[in-house]
């Protein structure tokens, strides 16, 4: 077997290719159409586009209000759940963190389709509250994402903290504010990365449930299937700057907590 | 007693599982003592200190705290703070932030926590590390924030849970004699758990030795190591020669094969164990010596040599200057005060056990053959098979408690699970000259009692060997 050796960057180069083929290439893409005309000629036209359109940057806003939203409800409905089967000395937890990810493999499309007969069953028409059932359906998709990670950070937190505090004298609910809440933060965050980002973009779960386009996701879909690509590929390219803006922002935050979090162990 | 702070009244605690951790826990603590509970781990002193500080609930019992019952109050409502074995700081704040914990707490004006967590931490030696991160500090200045955070609140008890368990040797014993003086200075009473007897000696007052739930003596750390009341401490505390003996007489006692003088007055013919420290043994020629024997190992230990003498089957350990030679024979001989009567005890494995309906014994799940109308004086089955007394009437079985006894010598131990009637852990074993005594629990938690010659590891699965005619029955009166 000698010389079947490789070294760190032989063994890099297939996923070199993968990243080259996959990423870097459609990217540029992307980017070579966003300021090009049908002409094939630089231009800066798209941009101007993309910040002149009220449809677009209504889109915009609508997608944000409706990922922001999402995540708050999430992020309610979540901490509760997340705590209590992390900190609860039931002996069946696991059962109910397994109710709770069950869902998550079913068929998506089921899934959604599940949702739709409930909610029509219940309002009529859908499209009477686009906005509450674009909350509703993101909210069943994504819940998982946010219990799990907070429940991992919960289920870690070192149970002699929480003495320690009532030790000192916080009563049960300034231990909760004091310390439980603060460490449980890094949990927090990466739940509200993995709702909000997915929620912003997402709209199969729109598409679904009534057809909706007014949504990023959809939105550029419209263009690209209307062969306008230079601005369908624009307005991809600002999204994926504000994804990639937020993202930074809160990694940056989430790293600063995770290495204070690993001091506990 | 006047003063005691502190008063322990049949605290016991059972898990929900039925394990006892605490059994009938009995204890004063005068204000201002520096208290140590000490015993191997799971001896329930760590339960006992979680009790106190009110992150438990004692089963049964009281706690009172100057008079008043404070069993149930909550833990933040206690005047009691606790220095955590991991240190349990919270890794969000910082130090000032950790040290004024308890103080933001209770609303206390910010000029005044500023000047008490400033004061706190020149107590630990850490000026200037107020704006610290947690983090950035080593395993000892940890603990040294830990203690910060607790003394900052004045309370009138410290609990330590094996503070100084994380720390390097050296470290150690700085902070051991840090504590002791830091107790003088602060003049709180401090109540310390550890299975390190090195430490209790060091700091204690007071020492609480533990075993299995239950206390196995409270003393002074001198009363501890010299007046040990069990084979237990006297094992536990210090390198210690334990050898089963017989009183043969006023001031005499007999084991090892010879006859020796003791300061102890126990009654002719008590059966004993004797405890002598290693360091009290003299090593003489062989005819000055009360027994002989030959050295079989020498290590050095730096102050001091650490010979074994084999005479006849009783390996006996000696801590003296000077050296032997492997293979010299050599007399022992000890003074009276240096051997240690204690009065033997658990000789014998006693259960009590009830009857069922077929007049099998519960105990061991019925195995055992025991007539029942043999230990039941003038009683007889009648034709149905029914046992009756005297007039013929018929005798209530669930009434009736037979008690079993076998002799620890006469039970063989096992690793074919097999083998034996009844299979348990080692749970407890100390040499005893010529033979270990075991103690092993079965798994419905009954002690036996083994001695043996081979050495078995603690915590060993093992069989237990029984044979029936060595089992004695009596009636429980």
């Amino acid at each position: 077997m000698k010389g079947l050796k490789f070294t760190r960057k032989q063994l890099c180069i297939p996923y070199l290719l993968f990243l080259l083929c996959f990423v870097a290439l459609p990217l540029l893409v992307v980017i070579y159409y966003a300021f090009t005309n049908g002409d094939g000629q630089f231009t800066i036209k798209n941009f101007i586009n993309f910040f002149t359109s009220p449809n677009t940057l209504g889109t915009l806003f609508y997608s944000f209000s409706i990922a922001i939203a999402t995540t708050i409800v999430c992020l309610l409905l979540a901490y509760p759940i997340a705590y209590i089967l992390a900190r609860s000395k039931m002996k069946q937890k696991m059962v109910l963190v397994f109710m709770f990810v069950l869902p998550m493999w079913i068929n998506f499309t089921l899934r959604i389709t599940a949702l739709k007969e409930i909610l029509t069953l219940i309002e009529g028409n859908l499209a009477y509250y686009p906005f509450l059932n674009s909350i509703i359906g993101m909210t069943y998709d994504f819940l998982p994402f946010m219990i799990l990670p907070m429940y991992t950070t919960l289920l870690k937190l070192d149970n002699s903290l929480l003495e320690a505090a009532s030790d000192l004298g916080a009563n049960s609910v300034q231990v909760f504010l004091k310390i439980t809440l603060p460490l449980s933060v890094p949990g927090i965050i990466s739940g509200v990365v993995m709702v909000f980002l997915p929620s912003m973009t997402n709209y199969v779960v729109l598409d679904m449930l009534y057809n909706s386009t007014y949504i990023m996701g959809s939105f550029i879909g419209s263009y690209f299937s209307a062969y306008d690509w230079h601005n369908g590929s624009m307005i991809s390219l600002v999204l994926l700057a504000i994804i990639a803006i937020i993202t930074l922002m809160t990694s940056k935050y989430t790293d600063e907590n995770e290495s204070r979090g690993g001091s506990l162990l | 007693m006047q003063d005691n702070i502190l008063q322990f009244n049949n605290i016991s605690r059972t898990f929900d599982d039925g394990f006892t951790v605490v059994d009938d826990f009995n204890l004063s603590i005068k204000r201002g003592e520096f208290v140590t509970f000490l015993g191997p781990s799971g001896c329930g002193k760590t339960t006992t200190l979680r009790m106190l500080a009110g992150f438990d609930l004692p089963t049964t019992g009281e706690i009172l705290l100057d008079g008043k019952n404070i069993t149930d109050l909550p833990a933040n409502e206690r005047p009691i703070n606790t220095v955590f074995q991991r240190y349990a700081l919270f890794p969000h704040l910082n130090i000032y932030d950790n040290i004024a914990f308890g103080l933001k707490l209770k609303k206390i004006k910010k000029s005044e926590i500023d000047k008490k967590v400033k004061k706190a931490l020149e107590m630990v030696d850490l000026e200037g590390f107020e704006n610290r991160k947690v983090q950035t500090l080593s395993g000892g200045q940890q603990q040294r924030i830990a203690i910060a955070r607790a003394i900052v609140n004045e309370p009138e008890i410290l609990l330590l849970d094996e503070p100084l368990g994380a720390l390097d040797l050296k470290m150690r014993k700085e902070m051991q004699l840090e504590l002791k003086s830091m107790h003088e200075k602060l003049g709180i009473t401090f109540i310390y758990v550890t299975h390190d007897q090195e430490e209790a000696l060091t700091m204690s007052d007071k020492i609480v030795v533990m075993s299995e739930g239950k206390i196995q003596q409270i003393g002074t750390p001198e009363d501890i190591y010299n007046e040990p009341k069990n084979a237990f401490v006297a094992d536990f505390i210090g390198e210690s020669n334990i050898f089963n003996g017989i009183m043969t007489g006023k001031y005499k006692v007999r084991f090892c094969g010879a006859e020796f003088e003791c300061v102890d007055d126990v009654p002719d013919g008590t059966m004993i164990d004797a405890v002598i420290r290693p360091e009290d043994v003299i090593i003489t020629t062989p005819e000055k010596g009360t027994i002989q024997g030959e050295v079989i190992s020498v290590i050095f230990k730096g102050v001091h040599y650490e010979i074994t003498v084999l005479s006849g089957k009783n390996e006996i350990v000696i801590q003296t200057t000077k050296k032997s030679e492997v293979g010299e024979k050599v007399g022992l001989c000890v003074e009276p005060d240096g051997i240690h009567i204690m009065i033997a005890e658990n000789t014998i494995n006693k259960f009590e056990s009830a009857i069922d309906s077929n007049y099998k014994l519960a105990f061991l799940d019925g195995q055992l053959e025991c007539d029942v109308t043999k230990v039941l004086t003038n009683c007889k089955k009648n034709e149905d098979g029914v046992l009756v007394d005297e007039h013929g009437d018929e005798i209530e079985i669930d009434k009736v408690k037979i008690i079993v006894s076998v002799k620890p010598e006469d039970i063989e131990m096992s690793d074919d699970a097999d083998a034996g009637i009844v299979q348990g852990n080692i749970i407890n074993l100390i040499y005893k000259g010529d033979h270990y005594s075991y103690v092993v629990r079965t798994e419905d938690e009954h002690d036996f009692i083994v001695d043996d010659e081979d050495l078995w590891n603690m915590d060993d699965f093992i069989s237990l060997i029984i044979p029936q005619d060595k089992i004695s029955y009596s009636l429980k009166k």
